[in-house]
C-alpha cells in the first residue's frame, strides 16, 4: 500500500470513533431541535396576533381604528372593560389588549395625535419572547397608515408631519404580577439583554472551564502514572475528591472573572445607547437576591465539578480526558441557547423538565428569576442543584474507593474484550 | 524516629513475628479469576520476593496489599491490621512503588517529595527530616530543583524509589525496583533497600530479574495463574529443583 494511504488510513483511524463523531452529531440534533423551536416562532409571529379591543370613544376614527384591528388582527374581546380584557386575551394566549380613548377621534380632527393605548401581556423576557408583540407593533403601524390615508384624502389637515402620524402610543407592559408604564415588551428584553445573553454564556465558560479542568486532572493522573501513588498515601478519599473539586472551583472562578470583566465591558457598550434604566421599573436586585445568586452559581459550579469528577474517573489519559468534557459542553449549551431565546416559562413542557433537570441551568435563571420575584424556580432549583451536587460527591467518593480507578470497565460486557480494552490502558500493569 | 512517625502512636502486632500475612487471597475481575486464594506470610524486617510470569497475579496482589484494590475473598493482615476494615490505618504504615509509577510533572524533585512528606508529618521539621532524607536517597544533587519533566527515566525511578523509602515505612511494596535503572544506579537502589530493611522495614518486591530477586530476597514465593506454587529461601527453592540459579527454578516451575 502506498505510505500517504497508509498513514492517513491509520490516521482516520484513531481520529474517526465514536467519542469523537456521537457528540457532534448530538449537537447537530440539538441545533436541529432548537431551529426547529425557532422557526415555530417565526410561524407564530407571521399569524394574526391575538388582541383584545376596547372602543370608548365611537367616532369615525375609532371605527377605522377598530376596522383595521380587525383586518389583521385577531379579536377575542370586544367590550368596554380593561380587566375582562385582559383575562379573555391572556386565557387565548394573546399578546395585547388595545383601548381606544373616549377623545381620540376628536384629538385627531383637532391636529393632535389620537393615543391609542396599549395594555401588553408579555409571557417571558427571553429574545423571542418579544416576537409576538412585534406583530402588533404591526397591526399598530397599519391602523396609523389607514388613519393618515384618510385624512390625507379628506384634506383634513395641512399640518403634513401630523398627517403622517396620526396616531400616539401610551404603554403598560405588564409581566406576572408587575406593571410597567411607558414600556413595550421589546424595550424590556432589550434592557434585560445582559441577563439573557451575558450570564449563560459566563456560567457556561465557567463551567467549561472548570469542569475541563477537573477531568484533566484525572486524565493526567492516569496518564503520569501518579494516581496509584495517591491512592496510597494516608489520605482520605473525601480529600482527595475536596482538594480536586476546590482547586478546580478557584481555577474556574478566576477564569470566570476574567471572563466576565470582558463581557461587561462587550455588554456595556452595547447597551450605552439605552435611555431607560431597569430600576425605573423595579427590576433590580437586592443584596440577599445577589446573595442568592452567587450561592446558586456556587453550588452549581461544586455540582458542575463533581459530575465532572465523576466523568473523570472514565479518563484514561490527557487526551480521552478532552473528549469527556463534551458531554458537559453539551449539557451547558441546551440551557445557554434555551433560556437566551426564550424564559423557562414560555418554554414547551418537556423543554421545561430538561432545563431544570441540567444543573447548569439554575444560576443562569437565578437572576432573571428574582428580578421578578419568581422565588419558587429559584429556591426550587437551588434545593435542586445542592442535592444534585451532594449525590455527585458522594459517587465521587464511593469511586474512588472501589476499584473503578484502576480497573475501569471491568465486568461489564464480553471478558475477552474488556481484558484487551483494558490491556490497552495499560491500567492493570504486567498482573 | 520517622518510623515512629509513619506509624503514629499505635501499637503494632507481630504474631510470631509475621508482618505481612496473606490468606486465601482472592481476587475476581467480573468472570475473570486473578488470583485464586493466595497464602504466603513476611517475617519482620524480611526481604519477601514475589516472582512469576505476566498475568500471573503479581501485580493484583501487590495493589490488593496496597489497599488500593478491594478484596474478593481472604484476608490480608499488615502488623495485626486488617487492610480490608482499616485501609487508611494500613496506609500509614506502607510505601508503594509501582512498575510504572510516575511524579508530578510540574514539580520539582524537591517539591514533589516535600509533597508526599506532608502526607507523613504535620510539623516542619518532620517533613525537613523526611524530604532529607528523600533527597539523600534519589541522590540528583543540583537536579533536585529541575522539574520532574526534565527527568531521564533512570532519575525519575531514583526519585521515586527516594519517595518510597523516605518515610521508613513500616511495610514497603516494591514492584521492579530497578525498572529503567542501569546496572550501577540499581546496584546502589538495592544497597539502599538492604539498608532500608536492615532499619526495620519488612519488604515484599516483585522483579523480572531473577538475579535480582536472588541477591536480595530471604524468601521467594513463585506465583502462576493465580496459586502460589513454590515458596522459600532461594537455597531451598535451588535445592529442591536441582537447580544453579532462581532463573532456572522459574524455568522448571512454569514450564
Amino acid at each position: 500500500m502506498n505510505s500517504t494511504m497508509n498513514i492517513l488510513r491509520k490516521e482516520l483511524r484513531e481520529m474517526l470513533t465514536k467519542s469523537t463523531i456521537l457528540p457532534v452529531i448530538f449537537l447537530a440534533i440539538l441545533f436541529g431541535a432548537m431551529g426547529g423551536m425557532i422557526g415555530g416562532v417565526e410561524e407564530q409571529a407571521a399569524q394574526p396576533p391575538t388582541v383584545g379591543l376596547i372602543n370608548d370613544d365611537g367616532g369615525d376614527m375609532s371605527l377605522l381604528a377598530v376596522e383595521t384591528v380587525s383586518k389583521y388582527a385577531e379579536v377575542v374581546y370586544n367590550g368596554s372593560d380593561v380587566e375582562d380584557a385582559l383575562a379573555a386575551v391572556d386565557d387565548d394566549g394573546g399578546v395585547a389588549v388595545l383601548q381606544i380613548p373616549a377623545n381620540f377621534t376628536e384629538s385627531i380632527y383637532a391636529d393632535e395625535p389620537g393615543t391609542i393605548r396599549v395594555y401588553w401581556i408579555m409571557k417571558g423576557t427571553g429574545l423571542l419572547d418579544s416576537i409576538s408583540s412585534t406583530a402588533v407593533e404591526n397591526v399598530l403601524w397599519y391602523v396609523n397608515r389607514d388613519i393618515s390615508m384618510t385624512l390625507i384624502e379628506m384634506n383634513s389637515t395641512t399640518n403634513a408631519s401630523f398627517a403622517l402620524t396620526p396616531t400616539a402610543r401610551d404603554e403598560t407592559t405588564i409581566l406576572g404580577d408587575r406593571e410597567m408604564d411607558g414600556v413595550s415588551p421589546g424595550e424590556i428584553g432589550s434592557l434585560l439583554s445582559t441577563q439573557s445573553l451575558m450570564m449563560p454564556i459566563v456560567i457556561m465558560m465557567l463551567i467549561m472551564a472548570a469542569g475541563g479542568t477537573v477531568i484533566s486532572s484525572m486524565g493526567m493522573e492516569k496518564e503520569n502514572k501518579t494516581l496509584e501513588t495517591l491512592l496510597t498515601l494516608p489520605v482520605k478519599r473525601g480529600s482527595i475528591v475536596t482538594g480536586k473539586l476546590a482547586a478546580s472551583a478557584v481555577v474556574g472562578l478566576v477564569m470566570a472573572a476574567i471572563y466576565m470583566v470582558g463581557m461587561s465591558y462587550y455588554m456595556g457598550s452595547l447597551g450605552a445607547s439605552s435611555n431607560l434604566d431597569l430600576a425605573e421599573f423595579g427590576l433590580t436586585l437586592s443584596a440577599l437576591d445577589y446573595a442568592i445568586v452567587g450561592a446558586s452559581l456556587f453550588i452549581t459550579l461544586l455540582a458542575a465539578l463533581a459530575l465532572c469528577m465523576v466523568l473523570g474517573t472514565f479518563a484514561k489519559n490527557y487526551k480521552s480526558a478532552q473528549t469527556l468534557t463534551m458531554p458537559i459542553v453539551i449539557m451547558a449549551m441546551i440551557p445557554m441557547f434555551l433560556l437566551m431565546f426564550k424564559d423557562f416559562h414560555t418554554l414547551p413542557a418537556a423543554a421545561q423538565i430538561l432545563v431544570f433537570a441540567i444543573p447548569f441551568s439554575h444560576p443562569m435563571m437565578a437572576m432573571r428569576g428574582l428580578m421578578f420575584d419568581d422565588y419558587a424556580l429559584v429556591g426550587g432549583g437551588l434545593i435542586y442543584v445542592t442535592t444534585f451536587a451532594v449525590a455527585m460527591m458522594a459517587i465521587t467518593v464511593w469511586i474512588f474507593k472501589t476499584d473503578r480507578l484502576l480497573t475501569g470497565r471491568i465486568g461489564k460486557g464480553p471478558m475477552n474484550g474488556t481484558l484487551a480494552r483494558i490491556g490497552g490502558m495499560g491500567l492493570f500493569g504486567k498482573r | 524516629m520517622l518510623t515512629a512517625m509513619a506509624a503514629g502512636h499505635r501499637r503494632f502486632e507481630t504474631p510470631n513475628g509475621v508482618a505481612l500475612d496473606v490468606r486465601d487471597l482472592v481476587k475476581d475481575y467480573g468472570k475473570y479469576h486473578a488470583l485464586k486464594g493466595v497464602s504466603f506470610d513476611v517475617k519482620e524486617k524480611e526481604v519477601f520476593g514475589l516472582i512469576g510470569p505476566n498475568g500471573a497475579g503479581k501485580t493484583t496482589a501487590l495493589r490488593i496489599i496496597s489497599t488500593i484494590l478491594r478484596i474478593t475473598s481472604g484476608s490480608v493482615s499488615m502488623f495485626g491490621i486488617d487492610i480490608a476494615k482499616e485501609p487508611h490505618e494500613a496506609r500509614r504504615i506502607l510505601s508503594y512503588l509501582p512498575e510504572d509509577a510516575g511524579a508530578y510533572k510540574n514539580l520539582s524533585g524537591n517539591e514533589y517529595l516535600q509533597f508526599i512528606a506532608n502526607f507523613f508529618s504535620d510539623d516542619p521539621k518532620g517533613v525537613r527530616d523526611i524530604t532529607s532524607k528523600g533527597v539523600a536517597i534519589a541522590n540528583l544533587a543540583d537536579r533536585m530543583d529541575d522539574k520532574v519533566d526534565t527527568y531521564s527515566k533512570g532519575m525519575a525511578r531514583r526519585l521515586l524509589v527516594a519517595r518510597a523509602l523516605m518515610i521508613q515505612p513500616r511495610v514497603a511494596i516494591l514492584d521492579e525496583l530497578t525498572s529503567g535503572l542501569d546496572v550501577l544506579n540499581a546496584q546502589e537502589i538495592r544497597r539502599i533497600v538492604k539498608k532500608t530493611s536492615e532499619a526495620g522495614t519488612t519488604v515484599l518486591l516483585s522483579s523480572h530479574n531473577m538475579l535480582e530477586v536472588e541477591l536480595m530476597c530471604d524468601r521467594i514465593a513463585l506465583i502462576n495463574d493465580g496459586l502460589i506454587v513454590e515458596l522459600g529461601t532461594p537455597k531451598e527453592l535451588k535445592d529442591r529443583h536441582d537447580a544453579d540459579n532462581i532463573e532456572e527454578v522459574f524455568t522448571r516451575v512454569i514450564t
